[in-house]
């Protein structure tokens, strides 16, 4: 990956449309004096939290680079608008989820289209773990209050947390979740997308939030409590840091 | 119905409205398990979670480090 560590506009352009990146970097540097942003601490970890989330998507380092060059490059142009720092944030991270689903998009017509069978031994696996023969969970699966939604959630933690449950996920699974949790398209939408049949995407919706359910009760919810910001399990955990 | 099938329509809950007749079993399922119930209630929190996720308004390290 190319070095992320300066603001935005002083990057490398990315590799793939290096036309429209450079461009992009020259707009950025201009508006990035714009008033509401002439703070690059927060303009450089606003890029970094983008990259993160749209290489979780994406899973390809220098398609996210693009598509948050390009998202922020367009938001900023517009920088005058923004008077909170929030509101751009909102503004950019929509943008960029636009980005992130024309290229899943396009992605999609040049990948074969079912993986659904790949992760089937796996599933299995899961699902025999969490219930058993007759289809009641296991004791220890039971799933249990979450202590208020808001329990701790507004944390970076909790995040960082999030982030390595959402990476823990087959790719597939991941990817229609994403789709459809945080670029919200509507199920007949990803289907048509993805070619899949409405019951398959169901399954693969369905298997994810088990997954990840699991995973946040495990490692955030249920976590020791004395050792909740040091004991989650997770191989990612500290990762970020 | 059992807790498997149970979880399978609170997903799908999520993705369209259920039948008359799905919303009756997994009702009745619901009254006696207390664990399906937490999970219920855990979908509800997953989406909400995903979408402030997805709105960047997770505050991660930038607000503190930013003035």
């Amino acid at each position: 990956m190319p070095d992320n560590s300066s603001v935005p506009g002083s990057s490398a352009p990315g590799s793939s449309a290096p036309d429209r990146s450079a461009n992009s970097a020259g707009r950025v540097a201009q508006a990035a004096d714009a008033q509401s942003l002439t703070d690059p601490q927060f303009l450089e970890a606003l890029r970094n939290q983008m990259i993160r989330f749209a290489t979780l998507q994406l899973r390809d380092e220098h398609q996210a680079e693009d598509a948050v060059q390009e998202a922020l490059a367009g938001a900023l142009k517009n920088a005058d608008s923004f008077a909170r720092q929030s509101a751009l944030r909102t503004w950019v991270f929509s943008i960029l989820k636009y980005k992130i689903a024309d290229i899943l998009r396009y992605r999609q017509r040049v990948i074969a289209t079912s993986e659904l069978g790949d992760t089937e031994q796996q599933d299995q696996a899961m699902m025999d773990g969490l219930f058993n023969a007759n289809g009641h969970w296991h004791r220890a699966e039971r799933p249990s209050s979450w202590s208020g939604p808001q329990g701790g959630v507004q944390s970076d933690h909790f995040w960082r947390v999030f982030d390595a449950c959402l990476n823990g996920l087959p790719e597939k699974q991941a990817r229609v979740f994403m789709m459809r949790e945080f670029i919200e398209l509507e199920s007949h939408e990803i289907c048509n997308q993805l070619e899949l049949s409405t019951s398959n995407l169901h399954v693969l919706l369905y298997r994810a939030r088990l997954r990840l359910r699991a995973c946040l009760e495990n490692s955030w919810f249920q976590a020791p409590a004395s050792g909740k910001e040091s004991d989650t399990g997770l191989t990612k955990e500290g990762e970020r840091q | 119905m059992n807790c498997k099938q149970a979880t399978q329509l609170l997903s799908l809950q999520q993705e369209r409205p259920l039948s008359r007749r799905e919303r009756f079993s997994l009702r009745f399922h619901l009254m006696m398990c207390k664990a399906c119930r937490n999970f219920s209630t855990q979908m509800d929190s997953l989406r909400t979670i995903s979408r402030h996720y997805a709105k960047g308004e997770h505050p991660a390290s930038d607000d503190r480090e930013s003035h």
